[in-house]
């Protein structure tokens, strides 16, 4: 009836009047709570930031409190069937430092806007840089989500993880014994240079002819790293002990770890490989983390020899020091997907020893995460995508070279583009903005919970099944990944989205 | 010939063939020792060494050697037929075939004069020790090879199906609707849809398809080391962690010390000789399988394969049954001279640009250079032969081509015709895809699940229906085109085709 439409539609410009007015004398950030309301009237979207950032639309024809001074905020209808607790937002203001791919996945996320400069934000995804500087400034609300831990260098710079996996294992050791100390057995032994120095000299001398390979613990993408095998390329890192306490502070030699080479590692025809693996960690304390089904296996782009240790080329296998190889062909592609790899051993290996391996790759993922659980500031804002590379050996058993914080998000190709927009894509999805998760799934498009304060079972653990022995870890890396299958199947599409 | 004197004519034909083989001194060396045994008594030796070979293993390999032999023995069609008859029953085909093989060994031996580079020359000393070092990475050799070309491409010997008529056959006046439309005009019986459907029972919908779910335990197929068994659980799929096995056992490939010698042997030829054709693998490797995503790894595997491949002279014996007749070459100055005629190359095969992709998939699944080359060589004698040579038979490319493009013109008739009015000819790209029989379109796993079923049925046919499948599912976006580039375009990506459904869909869900 027209004089109800008369009056609702005066109603909602004088409830955007007000919030207007609100907004623009409101100095601190203001929650405001946008809901998907089922059925009664279309949401609309944010159609511009600055449209947003003046008067977020209001939908719900309920009257809205006062939000003045507020920052517990304004609360729209619940839309049913949601935890009361979860807010879920359909307009989110993000913020991003990087150019790449995480920039296209963010501008096509429906309702989600860019803010520039010092806008107010409920997303970030920063760079470490941006972190280090402005994080221990930010006030952030309650709903507000960034993407890294404070101090997530305890798990991404090389010094601080071999001594942050070595304390762990030591107390493993102390408190329940050996064998389950040796499950951590999975990094070559290292030690921080200059600091460990004399160990590492003692070590040294124990496997004579063994080769070490350098690595600065704070860069990334294969610079600075070399392979020795005479003390004599390393002397610069010698631990001089007349240094005093500041000159050691301001020391002229970089922190370096010095890690055993692992000498036989798994060749495909002759090259070799790393693999790189994504984790999402949405929580410390407790432990909540995901898997992906997707990663790579980056080969490198000449033969493996132990005889050339000068040729950088052929030992590294970052993509970024491939890119710079004289013979490299951008054509040529130096990936394969895990899918690929996955088929490829199990063809050769059979099924048993390939799911034995990635059991183990599990194990990796969990324990490293384990051992800086308690030096990690759990911070319920934040959340980070790990990159992990792993090195597998002959025997087939993996090796965890490092965790990176920023994984690569440059595409190398459009397959590898493809595949980034889905990682990327489905992490925004687990860290749930829109509220769209109950929070008790054990699947996220292409995310497999991997360990929720304990390990994560593919079964569902009930009465019936509980005496029995035979579960099997909820982890599917280089298995199919039909995400969009499943997300269509768990998620209500955004507010606005027709269903497909 | 009534079917007794054909079974018996059959019978002593295998007999021959394994008479002498390394399988029959086998077993003759085990019925000589078993001897020994207990339980063999003198009253019932026959009986008693018939089922010690029976428990023993040894019948079940006699049966898998009689059974390969029976796969690529085609039938005798006539006790007084000549044997060109067995290579290839239509004069006209064999005509063809004869000018075709005449032009590429032209093309050969100008590129050999034209560049001043033999067909065969003894490596010198140094370059042999280099070459062995070298054998696990010939990849990194970079040779300078600017100025060879492939012999031919796909593309020319499709020119040279699309002329190819059967003189007997006068179809001007075929104003029916059962002209043509395609580029292949050779009236040979292709099959439709309700024949394929009874042929293909294994793949219907209703049945479940392997190759995506592994086993836990070993198959039985595989205990029991029988071919047949094997070929005919293939049809519904492999699973990855026995594929390997199961081909294996399909194609009665071993690895024994025999092969191995051999493999050691072919190896060692290639160190002595360099052949010009040793230049067009290279070329053909660096151009194709280096650049692909999924075999680059392979590039070493893929010499040491096909370079032993061209020296092997066990391959000659299936230009018994292949249309094409191996090049031969006269030692300078006595053309002509039949005594100073030797077969170039040594196995008779001329590879062509593309040829490295037959071998590239295999390296997924074999480990070991010698097993491999096994493997290989058994899929060429038994297939892929046919897929470049002009021949009758249904595995043969014109069949295939002809099965393609009548499927399309039956139950697609809207797409082909439009397709025709832009100018462009279903086959002309679907051709590609067929000679290679898919290697480098597909993703590898789908390319071998396409493969269990080349050796589960031991025909190319479902290569042809795939082709057809492709364009069915692409359909609508192919109707909107408007060039042959566009229609290019639209097909040029089929590394996210899953292809069971596809063919699945296509032989069963259609309608008739």
């Amino acid at each position: 009836m027209p004089s109800i439409w008369t009056f609702l539609k005066s109603r909602l410009a004088s409830m955007k009047k007000s919030l207007k007015r609100t907004w623009l004398t409101q100095k601190r950030k203001t929650t405001v709570t946008q809901l998907s309301i089922s059925g009664k009237l279309a949401e609309k979207q944010c159609p511009a930031a600055d449209t947003c950032s003046s008067a977020p639309p209001s939908s719900s024809l309920e009257p809205t409190p006062e939000t003045r001074g507020k920052t517990s905020g304004y609360k729209g209808s619940y839309d049913c069937g949601k935890n009361e607790e979860r807010e879920g937002r359909s307009c989110v203001r993000y913020k991003c430092g990087l150019l790449n791919t995480i920039q296209d996945v963010l501008r096509q996320r429906p309702g989600w806007v860019e803010v520039k400069d010092d806008g107010e934000w409920d997303f970030n995804w920063c760079d470490v840089g941006w972190l280090r500087e402005n994080f221990d400034h930010s006030y952030m609300e309650e709903h507000v989500r960034i993407n890294h831990f404070r101090n997530h260098y305890e798990l991404t710079r090389k010094n601080l993880m071999v001594k942050n996996l070595k304390r762990y294992r030591k107390n493993l050791e102390r408190d329940i014994g050996h064998m389950e100390a040796s499950k951590c057995d999975f990094f070559p032994c290292t030690f921080a240079l200059p600091s460990e120095y004399h160990l590492f000299v003692e070590e040294f001398k124990r496997s004579p002819g063994s080769t070490w390979i350098m690595k600065p613990v704070a860069k990334s993408q294969g610079k600075g790293i070399f392979l020795f095998r005479k003390l004599k390329d390393i002397m610069d890192w010698k631990k001089d002990g007349t240094r005093s306490e500041e000159q050691k502070d301001a020391a002229q030699v970089e922190s370096y770890v010095a890690q055993r080479y692992i000498e036989n590692p798994y060749l495909i025809n002759g090259r070799k490989f790393d693999l790189r693996v994504y984790v999402l960690v949405t929580s410390y304390v407790p432990l909540k983390a995901w898997l992906y089904r997707d990663g790579f296996a980056r080969f490198s782009s000449t033969r493996f020899s132990l005889s050339s240790i000068d040729d950088k080329y052929m030992h590294l296998t970052n993509v970024a020091v491939q890119k710079t190889a004289p013979d490299y062909d951008p054509e040529k592609g130096c990936k394969w997907q895990m899918q690929q790899l996955r088929r490829y051993l199990t063809a050769k290996h059979g099924r048993e020893m390939v799911e034995t391996l990635f059991n183990e790759m599990d194990n990796i993922f969990v324990r490293s995460l384990q051992s800086v659980q308690k030096v990690i500031i759990n911070d319920k804002h934040c959340f980070e995508l790990y990159g992990y590379d792993i090195l597998l050996d002959q025997n087939l058993k993996p090796w965890l070279i490092e965790v990176n914080a920023s994984p690569s998000h440059t595409p190398s190709s459009q397959e590898d583009y493809e595949m980034k927009c889905r990682l990327l894509e489905d992490t925004l999805n687990v860290v749930d903005m829109e509220g769209r998760l109950t929070g008790k799934e054990k699947r996220v498009g292409g995310y497999d919970l991997m360990w929720n304060d304990g390990p994560v079972y593919r079964e569902d653990v009930n009465l019936e099944t509980f005496g029995s022995s035979c579960f099997t870890a909820n982890t599917h890396l280089g298995c199919v990944n039909d995400r969009e299958k499943q997300l269509r199947r768990l998620l209500k599409p955004f507010p606005g989205q027709k269903r497909m | 010939m009534d079917e007794g004197t054909e079974l018996s004519l059959t019978i002593a034909h295998i007999v021959r063939r394994l008479k002498g083989s390394h399988l029959h001194s086998q077993i003759e060396r085990q019925a000589k020792e078993c001897l020994h045994q207990p339980e063999i008594k003198l009253e019932s030796l026959r009986e008693d060494v018939r089922s010690f070979l029976k428990t023993s293993g040894w019948e079940k390999k006699l049966q898998n050697a009689v059974y390969r032999e029976l796969h690529v023995q085609l039938p005798p069609s006539h006790p007084a037929a000549p044997p060109e008859h067995l290579k290839e029953p239509l004069a006209y085909m064999r005509k063809a075939q004869a000018n075709w093989e005449k032009r590429v060994l032209k093309s050969l031996n100008s590129m050999s004069t034209e560049l001043g580079v033999p067909l065969a020359r003894m490596r010198p000393a140094v370059e042999q020790k280099e070459l062995t070092n070298k054998w696990n990475e010939m990849g990194t050799d970079e040779p300078d090879l600017s100025r060879f070309r492939p012999v031919y491409a796909p593309k020319d010997f499709l020119e040279v199906l699309i002329s190819l008529r059967n003189p007997n056959h006068d179809s001007s006046e075929d104003l029916s609707t059962r002209s043509h439309w395609g580029l292949i005009q050779v009236p040979l019986n292709v099959r439709d849809i309700p024949q394929l459907r009874q042929t293909y029972s294994e793949l219907n919908l209703t049945m479940g398809q392997l190759g995506i779910d592994d086993h836990a335990h070993i198959h039985p197929v595989v205990a029991d080391q029988d071919s047949a068994a094997a070929q005919q659980y293939s049809r519904q799929g492999c699973p990855t962690g026995l594929r390997a096995d199961l081909w294996a056992l399909i194609l009665n490939s071993t690895n024994h010390p025999p092969d191995v010698m051999h493999y050691e042997q072919l190896k060692a030829g290639v160190i002595q000789h360099d052949l010009l054709v040793d230049n067009l693998i290279y070329k053909d490797v660096k151009l194709t399988a280096s650049n692909d995503d999924y075999y680059f790894v392979f590039e070493d595997f893929l010499y040491q394969v096909l370079l032993c491949f061209s020296r092997d002279t066990a391959v000659l014996e299936h230009f018994k049954y292949n249309s094409a007749t191996p090049p031969k070459s006269y030692i300078q100055g006595k053309v002509g001279d039949e005594e100073c005629a030797v077969v170039y190359p040594p196995n008779g095969v001329i590879p062509f640009h593309g040829f490295s992709m037959y071998v590239a998939p295999l390296c997924f699944l074999y480990n070991e250079p010698s097993k491999l080359y096994s493997v290989f060589r058994e899929m060429y004698v038994r297939y892929f032969f046919r897929l470049h040579s002009i021949s009758s038979s249904p595995s043969g490319i014109v069949y295939l081509c002809l099965q393609f493009e009548w499927l399309l013109q039956t139950h697609l008739p809207q797409l082909f015709y439009h397709l025709r009015q832009i100018g462009a000819q279903p086959l002309r790209i679907a051709f590609k895809w067929m000679v290679r029989a898919f290697s480098g379109y597909l993703s590898t796993d789908q390319l071998l699940l396409l493969w269990d079923r080349i050796l589960g049925y031991d025909s190319l046919e479902i290569v042809a229906v795939l082709a057809a499948a492709v364009f069915a599912f692409r359909a609508e976006n192919l109707m909107e085109v408007m060039s042959l580039a566009s229609a290019e375009a639209v097909l040029a990506d089929l590394s996210t085709l899953k292809v069971m459904p596809l063919i699945q869909i296509f032989l069963f869900a259609t309608a008739i």
